[in-house]
C-alpha cells in the first residue's frame, strides 16, 4: 500500500492531477460520503423522530394488546407470516412493529431529556469552573474527574437497580451522570476562548461580565457542545435499552427496545425475529445520530474540516 | 536556581508523582461513592432485604450489619475495612466479598484482554491502510467499521453471533468457559465497539501525521517510503492508541455485564448482574470497587508509559 504514495507531492496538494481511476473514484467517493453520510443521517433521524410523534397513526396495532392465538407469528416475507403483522408477534401476540414504533417513544424521551439535563448541568458548572478558576474550579472538576475516570456503564447498572425503575430515575441517572463530560468540554472551551484577544480586549475596554459571558463565550460554546450532545443523545438510547436488557429501565407492559430484546433472548433460538427487529431500530437510530453528529462537526467546526484535508 | 545536568529525571519525578497522588484522590473519590451509592434511598437495610421481608427482619438485619450506627462511624468502618480489601461479607455466598471478586477476576480479564486483542488486530490494520490511502476502497471500509462499530450495541451483537455461529453453524459453544475456543464469540460481541474506536482513531492519526512537515522533510532528503512509514508515521500514530488503552479497558469491563450474561461467562460482569438482581449489595460495591480500582491502575499506567514516549507530556506539566 505505500507503494502507491511513492511521489511525496501528492501528499500535500489534493488539487494535483491525478492519474489511476482508482484515486479519481476515491475523491469522488469522499465528496459523496460526506454530503450523502450527513443527509441519510439527518433522513433517518427525523423519521425515526416522527414516527415515535406519531405512533398511535403508524402503529397497526395497540401495542400492549395480547392474542395468544396469534403468538410467536414470523415476519411477513417469512414463510407463515402475513402482512397483518409486518415484524410478526412476539410471545404473547403482540404486535412487533406497532411495538417498535411506540418503543422509539421511550429511547428519544431518554435520549432528549437526559441530554437537557446533562447540557444545562454542563453548562452551568463548566462556565462556571472555567470563568471563575480558583477554589470553585478545583471542587467541580474534582467531583467530574472522578466520574470521568469510572467503568461508566457499571455505576449506572447499579444505581438503577438501587433507584428502581421508572422513566424519571433513567432520565435523571442519565442525565447526572453524563454532566461530567459537558462540564469537562465547556470549561475547555472556555479556557481557551478566555485567553484569545477578542475577549481580552473586551475586558480591556471596560465589558461586563455578562457581556463577556452572553455574546462573547456562548456563541462559541454552541458549536463543539451541539455535536457533543448528538454522540451523547445515542450513547443514552444504547445504554437505556441496555438497562432494559437487563430489566433495569422502564417496567412492562411499556414496550422499549431493551425490554423487547431481552424478551426475544429467551426465544432466540426457535424464534430469532423477536430479538433481531429491536436490535435493528437500536441500531438505525444509533446509526443516524452517529452520521448526524459526523456531518454537524465537520459543518459547525470549519478548522477541522479544513485539518481533515 | 541550581543547574542540573539535565532536566529529564526531575521532569518526569515530577509527572509520576503528581499522577500517583491523582490516582489516590481518585480512589478515595470512588470510595466515597460506593458507600454513598447504596444509601441513596435511604434506608440500606431495606435495600438488601427481601421485598417481602417483615419490619421485624429489617431492624435484626439492620443491626447485625451496624446500619443503626451514626452516618460518620459506619463511613469510618467502611473505609477502614476498605483501605485492607475488607469489603464485608457476601449476603448470597456467606463469604468475604472480596475473595469472591478476587475468584472471578481471571475471567474477565481473559475475556477483556481477548476482546482488545480482537479490537487491536482487527482495527490497526485497517485504520493504517484506510489512513495512508485516504479514499480508496481500503478507506471506504475502514470508515465503514469505524462507524457499524459505534452503531451495533454489544448485546444484540451477541445474540446474533450466538444464533448464527453457535446455534445454526455449531462452530462455537453456546455459552461457559469450558473450551479454548468458547471465548472467540463473547470476546468479539464485547470487542467490537472498540474495534469501531481504534479503526477511527489509527485512521486519523495516520492521515493527520502524513501531512507533518517533518514527514514533508523526509521525503524531500530522499528517504525510501516505507521507511517513512514505519519510522515516523507508524511510530507517532501509536501515541493516541496507547493513551486510550486504559479507557477502552474501562468500556470493556463495562460491558462484560451484558456479554458474560448471555454467554453465561464465569466472570466479573455475570456476577454484577446476578448480585444487583440478588440485591447482594456488599458483593456489589466489592465488584465496584475492584473495577474501577483496575481502571484507575490502568489509566495511571497508560499515562507512564504515555510520558515515557513522548517526552511532550512531561517537558508539558
Amino acid at each position: 500500500m505505500a507503494s502507491s504514495q511513492a511521489d511525496p507531492a501528492r501528499l500535500y496538494d489534493d488539487s494535483l492531477p491525478e492519474q489511476s481511476w482508482r484515486h479519481k473514484f476515491g475523491s469522488a467517493g469522499r465528496l459523496l460520503w460526506r454530503d450523502w453520510s450527513g443527509l441519510l443521517g439527518l433522513t433517518l433521524f427525523i423519521t425515526i423522530v416522527l414516527s415515535a410523534v406519531f405512533a398511535p397513526l403508524i402503529a397497526p396495532h395497540d401495542p400492549a394488546r395480547q392474542n395468544l392465538r396469534a403468538s410467536k407469528l414470523p415476519p411477513a416475507w417469512a414463510e407463515g407470516g402475513s402482512w397483518e403483522h409486518p415484524f410478526g408477534t412476539d410471545t404473547l401476540g403482540r404486535d412487533l412493529f406497532s411495538r417498535i414504533v411506540y418503543g422509539a417513544r421511550v429511547s428519544l424521551t431518554v435520549g432528549f431529556f437526559g441530554v437537557l439535563i446533562a447540557l444545562s448541568l454542563g453548562l452551568l458548572l463548566g462556565l462556571t469552573a472555567g470563568y471563575y478558576g480558583g477554589r470553585v474550579d478545583n471542587v467541580i472538576m474534582g467531583v467530574s474527574n472522578v466520574f470521568l475516570a469510572l467503568p461508566y456503564l457499571l455505576f449506572v447498572v447499579v444505581i438503577a437497580s438501587i433507584l428502581g425503575r421508572s422513566l424519571l430515575n433513567v432520565i435523571l441517572i442519565f442525565g447526572i451522570t453524563d454532566a461530567p463530560l459537558f462540564i469537562r468540554i465547556t470549561r475547555g472551551e472556555v479556557l481557551r476562548i478566555r485567553k484569545s484577544g477578542y475577549v481580552e480586549s473586551a475586558i480591556s475596554i471596560g465589558a461586563s461580565r455578562r457581556r463577556i459571558i452572553f455574546s462573547h463565550i456562548l456563541p462559541n460554546l454552541i458549536g463543539p457542545l451541539i455535536t457533543v450532545a448528538t454522540f451523547e443523545m445515542s450513547a443514552m438510547i444504547f445504554y437505556e435499552a441496555g438497562l432494559g436488557f437487563l430489566n433495569l429501565s422502564v417496567p412492562p407492559p411499556t414496550p422499549t427496545w431493551g425490554n423487547m430484546l431481552a424478551s426475544g433472548r429467551q426465544h432466540l433460538e426457535t424464534h430469532s425475529w423477536i430479538a433481531t427487529f429491536p436490535g435493528l431500530a437500536i441500531m438505525l437510530t444509533s446509526l443516524s445520530m452517529n452520521l448526524l453528529g459526523d456531518w454537524l462537526r465537520d459543518v459547525l467546526d470549519p478548522r477541522l474540516r479544513r485539518a481533515k484535508k | 536556581m541550581k543547574y542540573r545536568l539535565s532536566p529529564f529525571p526531575h521532569a518526569m519525578q515530577r509527572y509520576l508523582l503528581s499522577r500517583l497522588v491523582q490516582s489516590l484522590f481518585l480512589l478515595i473519590g470512588v470510595l466515597i461513592l460506593v458507600f454513598f451509592m447504596v444509601r441513596l434511598t435511604g434506608d440500606p437495610a431495606r435495600l438488601m432485604m427481601p421485598r417481602e421481608a417483615s419490619p421485624a427482619d429489617i431492624a435484626a438485619f439492620r443491626a447485625a450489619m451496624g446500619l443503626d450506627r451514626p452516618l460518620p462511624v459506619q463511613f469510618w468502618e467502611f473505609m477502614r475495612g476498605a483501605v485492607v480489601g475488607d469489603f464485608g461479607n457476601s449476603l448470597h455466598y456467606r463469604a468475604p466479598a472480596m475473595q469472591i471478586v478476587l475468584e472471578r477476576l481471571p475471567a474477565t480479564l481473559e475475556l477483556a484482554a481477548a476482546a482488545l486483542t480482537f479490537a487491536l488486530l482487527v482495527a490497526v490494520p485497517l485504520g493504517i491502510i484506510g489512513g495512508s490511502n485516504p479514499g480508496s476502497l481500503w478507506d471506504f471500509l475502514a470508515r465503514t467499521a469505524g462507524l457499524i462499530g459505534q452503531t451495533v450495541p454489544n448485546f444484540w451483537l451477541a445474540l446474533l453471533l450466538l444464533l448464527f455461529f453457535a446455534v445454526n453453524l455449531g462452530w462455537f459453544p453456546t455459552f461457559g468457559r469450558d473450551e479454548a475456543k468458547s471465548v472467540v464469540l463473547p470476546a468479539v460481541a464485547l470487542g467490537f465497539f472498540t474495534m469501531g474506536q481504534l479503526v477511527r482513531l489509527t485512521r486519523s492519526a495516520v492521515l493527520e501525521i502524513r501531512g507533518e512537515d517533518y514527514i514533508r522533510t523526509a521525503y524531500s532528503k530522499g528517504l525510501p517510503t516505507n521507511i517513512i512509514y514505519a519510522r515516523h508515521i507508524f511510530r507517532n500514530a501509536a501515541i493516541p492508541l496507547v493513551s486510550i488503552i486504559g479507557v477502552q479497558f474501562g468500556y470493556l469491563l463495562s460491558g462484560s455485564i451484558y456479554i458474560e450474561t448471555i454467554f453465561a461467562w464465569p466472570g466479573l460482569g455475570r456476577m454484577i448482574a446476578e448480585s444487583v438482581a440478588a440485591r447482594d449489595y456488599p458483593l456489589v460495591q466489592a465488584i465496584a470497587f475492584f473495577t474501577s480500582a483496575v481502571v484507575v491502575l490502568l489509566n495511571l499506567l497508560t499515562d507512564i508509559a504515555y510520558a515515557i514516549i513522548d517526552p511532550r507530556i512531561r517537558y508539558g506539566q
